[in-house]
């Protein structure tokens, strides 16, 4: 009665685990490989295709030619600032949205329109509104990022432990101290997704906004190198944007799970 | 009384009637749809002379009934006084409104008539003069065992170290310790509620109030919790209100079981638990204890065969 028996991680799962791993990256081993070989015995046109080989050349290319880090911390700067703008404004926002009913009342409809429009589609009034230049990428980004975050959030205030709270109102807690030492903690989960995929959207509207008008940046040196047919280097673009996306939510993901020790054993999914 | 509309059944008044030597004045008054119930359950120690903890007068707690958009009565005129130290136990049908009445001295529901006292002191609404323990655990899952117990302390503002050295106390007393850095989730259903008493009972609350607590629990643990409430209530000496529905819980642990006649509630019946104390879980065995018991059984019976209220 004394002590808990926590039960270690099963060997089946860890040889599951490892199953899975060898499958997976085989699946991506053998696409490169047929990728190469289509390049090499020139089965498609080399223009249109390229190949892994050549991609891994442009990318040394453009690291030791300073192109990479250049417009790489352009996108990065953008969207820092238009995603730290996004869980600055959204995060209290989407707590106060759903703490208080009035305020869902009136902001709710509005929220849920602009979250319907598709916020690329916006891109051209805010090149007009901000120009060319790095103010009308954050917006795009802070725009894209906000929404996950607000709904995340409204909805955890909605799912806050009603049991919970009636014990605190028992011990005769305020309002204030109901939502710091409930309502607050409760959002943390809902915060880290939340987190996860207005990363995600962020990054989307980082690369679409450069594509669409600019001089620097990530998506501006995908769409220059493509309408120049340099396939390598749009790969080689693509490449840096999708390591960048993967990094990002693994590392949100741990982070996510470091506040979730108290579920106990998170499954993986 | 404006704003009350409720619809009368006369059988519940048969019931009073029949019982109506348990009452002090059982005046029943049926007008224009108002019904007027009075019970005064005094209990049967006059004679007792510690000052009365908490004091009941006449109270109805009433809520609107969403669909019928009458108000409904939960608790009609309930009268009790509970002296200091006493451990009184409300027994009756489910749903007659008996946790409705604990809430209300909770100050979790609002009371439309009459008062209620702790040390001669109106409360109106939630303090830290009491502490509830419900049949839920209701434990943070996200804070460990230790800020759990601490947790209506905090609330109360006392500063994390205080509270912790206060709460300590409990901690031995309900032998939680080594499990201060558990989070609930790791802990069973008995341990959680230990943690629940551990924290009411942390608040050094004037009253104790009791919710079923061990309902959610196994036969098992439920018999192990009644013994281990019964033997820290004797040694803390907590001036406790518990609602149950298990008759042998109520006797075990109580000085006075109060019966609730079925909804609205009001009082059938105040009887008393003479078996000395320090009592152990064995005398539910005795020939006593069983007596008591079905004397409570015949009462709830009674109300529950005229009243119809199952």
């Amino acid at each position: 009665m004394r002590h808990v028996t926590v039960f270690p991680k099963s060997t089946v799962a860890k040889r599951e685990k490892i199953l899975n791993l060898l499958l997976g990256s085989s699946v991506i081993v053998l696409f490169l490989a047929v990728w190469e070989l289509l390049f090499q015995f020139k089965l498609v046109n080399p223009l249109f295709i390229s190949a892994p080989s050549r991609v891994i050349l442009a990318e040394i290319a453009m690291i030791e030619d300073g192109t990479l880090l250049k417009n790489l911390s352009v996108s990065a700067k953008e969207f820092l600032l238009g995603y730290g703008a996004a869980v600055l404004v959204g995060f209290p926002f989407g707590i106060i949205l759903g703490w208080f009913k009035l305020v869902r009342g009136s902001f709710g409809p509005f929220i849920a329109a602009l979250q319907a429009t598709p916020r690329v589609a916006l891109m051209p009034l805010f090149i007009i509104w901000f120009g060319l230049g790095i103010t009308s990428k954050i917006v795009v980004v802070l725009m894209s990022a906000i929404f996950p975050l607000i709904v995340n959030l409204r909805v955890a205030m909605t799912t806050i432990d009603a049991d919970l709270v009636h014990v605190a109102r028992a011990y005769g807690a305020s309002r204030w101290q109901i939502f710091h030492s409930i309502a607050f903690p409760t959002s943390l989960p809902f915060l880290m997704t939340g987190l996860r995929l207005a990363a995600g959207r962020g990054l989307l509207g980082v690369i679409v906004a450069e594509v669409f008008g600019g001089a620097e940046g990530i998506g501006y040196m995908i769409q220059y190198a493509g309408s120049t047919f340099q396939t390598d280097k749009v790969f080689a673009g693509v490449l840096v944007v999708a390591v960048t996306g993967i990094t990002l939510d693994f590392s949100l993901d741990r982070l996510g799970r470091h506040f979730d020790r108290w579920r106990g054993e998170v499954p993986v999914h | 009384m404006p704003g009350y509309k409720i619809n009368v059944i006369k059988k519940p008044i048969l019931a009073v009637r029949e019982s109506a030597f348990f009452f002090e004045g059982s005046n029943h008054i049926v007008n224009a749809g108002i019904k007027i119930m009075s019970g005064i359950a005094q209990g049967y120690l006059a004679n007792d002379n510690r000052p009365v903890k908490l004091s009941i007068k006449n109270i109805v707690v009433g809520y609107l009934d969403k669909q019928s958009g009458h108000t409904l009565v939960a608790v009609d005129k309930v009268s009790l006084d509970i002296r200091e130290g006493e451990f009184v136990t409300i027994v009756g049908l489910s749903g007659c409104g008996k946790s409705t009445f604990l809430n209300a001295i909770a100050g979790l529901v609002k009371h439309q008539h009459g008062e209620i006292r702790v040390n001669n002191r109106i409360v109106n609404g939630p303090g830290t003069d009491r502490a509830v323990v419900f049949q839920k655990a209701s434990l943070l899952p996200w804070r460990k065992v230790g800020r759990n117990i601490t947790y209506g302390l905090e609330l109360s503002g006392m500063k994390l170290a205080e509270a912790r050295e206060k709460a300590s106390y409990y901690v031995n007393l309900i032998r939680l310790n080594g499990f201060e850095n558990h989070y609930p989730h790791q802990l069973s259903g008995g341990m959680q509620q230990r943690v629940n008493l551990a924290r009411a009972l942390a608040c050094d609350p004037e009253v104790l109030l009791l919710d079923e607590p061990f309902a959610a629990l196994d036969a098992i643990t439920r018999e192990l919790m009644q013994n281990e409430l019964l033997e820290l209530c004797e040694k803390v000496g907590k001036t406790v209100v518990m609602v149950t529905h298990q008759i042998d819980e109520a006797v075990l642990l109580s000085d006075r079981v109060i019966i609730f006649s079925a909804r609205p509630a009001y009082v059938l019946d105040d009887i008393s638990i003479p078996i000395p104390r320090p009592r152990k879980g064995h005398i539910k065995d005795s020939e006593e204890f069983r007596e008591l018991m079905s004397k409570i059984w015949r009462v709830i019976e009674g109300n529950a065969n005229i009243g119809g209220g199952i």
